[in-house]
């Protein structure tokens, strides 16, 4: 496995574990206080949703030149990485709310059982809704990134194969504890994937723009721990100015 | 209609987000890249510099 497939892998099954992570407790929060049922029906139907927006936007991406693919993927990246990067710079420097996956299953609850009666053995609307939504939004990122990922280095399968991977490791646990997954170290992983597609971003968007990388491939074992090093130093700086406004604040974050 | 334009306005945050000046940044450091490349220089320092300056000037807005 090369390391351009390395970092394919890693960046999308980072990034669906994630956005699993956030789907499970949606679906979990419908599922236990309304309608299983009802629930996967809502996840079944996401799913196909997300399978079509994968199945159609693939092919049509593999048949652009490559150059062409690797300005508009490492363009489209690049705005997708720094908005995950910014807002785990934001998170770690304490500027931001950590995701916690546990308040979020119980707010999630409480609209849930705030929503009216479920009928006994009925269709309940509500909790397909909200799986369906809930599925349908966070995947829709990870389907991005299969996507211009897969074809960008022409292997959507191995992209397809790190999120299916992924997901089943997120289901599997939430089996397994019957419970949100709070322990789940998310921010970190959101950062991970934040330098990941802005490092991926960079080196392919100016590939596409005409421009030669020193090293070739190479030079991405030096972009990425760049990058990581580069968001480290800004959460230092904010973290700094949290502490300078408010000591008290600083101390806690 | 009104579907439409929801639609867009969903692409257009889903894409964008809610700093439309980074995507504008990447966009101009893209460009610049492609006429530096044109050039023959060496045009791949464009986006490591532009990174550092779009995500600093983001954060700064961001944590404002």
């Amino acid at each position: 496995m090369s390391g351009q497939e390395i970092g394919l892998a890693l960046s999308v099954l980072l990034a669906c574990a994630v956005e699993a992570v956030e789907a499970v407790t949606v679906v979990l929060a419908v599922g236990i206080t309304r309608s299983w049922s009802s629930a996967f029906q809502g996840v079944g139907a996401a799913l196909v949703a997300l399978a079509a927006v994968v199945a159609a936007l693939g092919p049509a991406l593999t048949a652009l030149p490559l150059n062409v693919l690797r300005l508009a993927v490492g363009g489209l990246l690049l705005v997708f990485g720094l908005q995950w990067l910014r807002k785990a710079v934001l998170r770690a420097a304490g500027l931001k709310e950590l995701h916690d996956e546990a308040a979020a299953f119980v707010r999630e609850r409480e609209q849930a059982l705030a929503a009216g009666e479920v009928v006994a053995g009925g269709r309940d609307p509500y909790a397909f809704a909200v799986a369906f939504k809930g599925v349908l939004l966070e995947g829709l990122e990870v389907a991005f990134i299969v996507v211009t990922f897969g074809s960008n280095q022409r292997n959507v399968p191995l992209a397809a194969a790190a999120a299916v991977v992924a997901v089943a490791l997120v289901v599997g646990l939430a089996v397994a504890v019957r419970a949100p997954l709070a322990r789940v170290p998310e921010n970190a992983m959101k950062f991970s994937v934040g330098v990941m597609l802005t490092s991926f971003g960079m080196f392919w968007g100016a590939e596409g723009a005409g421009a030669s990388w020193p090293g070739s491939d190479a030079s991405l074992l030096v972009l990425i721990p760049g990058t990581l090093l580069v968001a480290l130093a800004m959460v230092r700086w904010l973290a700094r100015g949290v502490r300078r406004r408010s000591p008290a604040l600083g101390e806690a974050a | 209609m009104r579907r439409l334009r929801a639609i867009a306005a969903g692409i257009w945050d889903f894409v964008v987000g809610d700093d439309w000046l980074t995507a504008l940044g990447v966009v101009l450091a893209l460009a610049a890249t492609g006429l530096i490349a044109d050039g023959n220089a060496a045009a791949w320092v464009v986006m490591p510099v532009a990174v550092i300056g779009l995500l600093a000037s983001s954060l700064r807005r961001a944590s404002r």
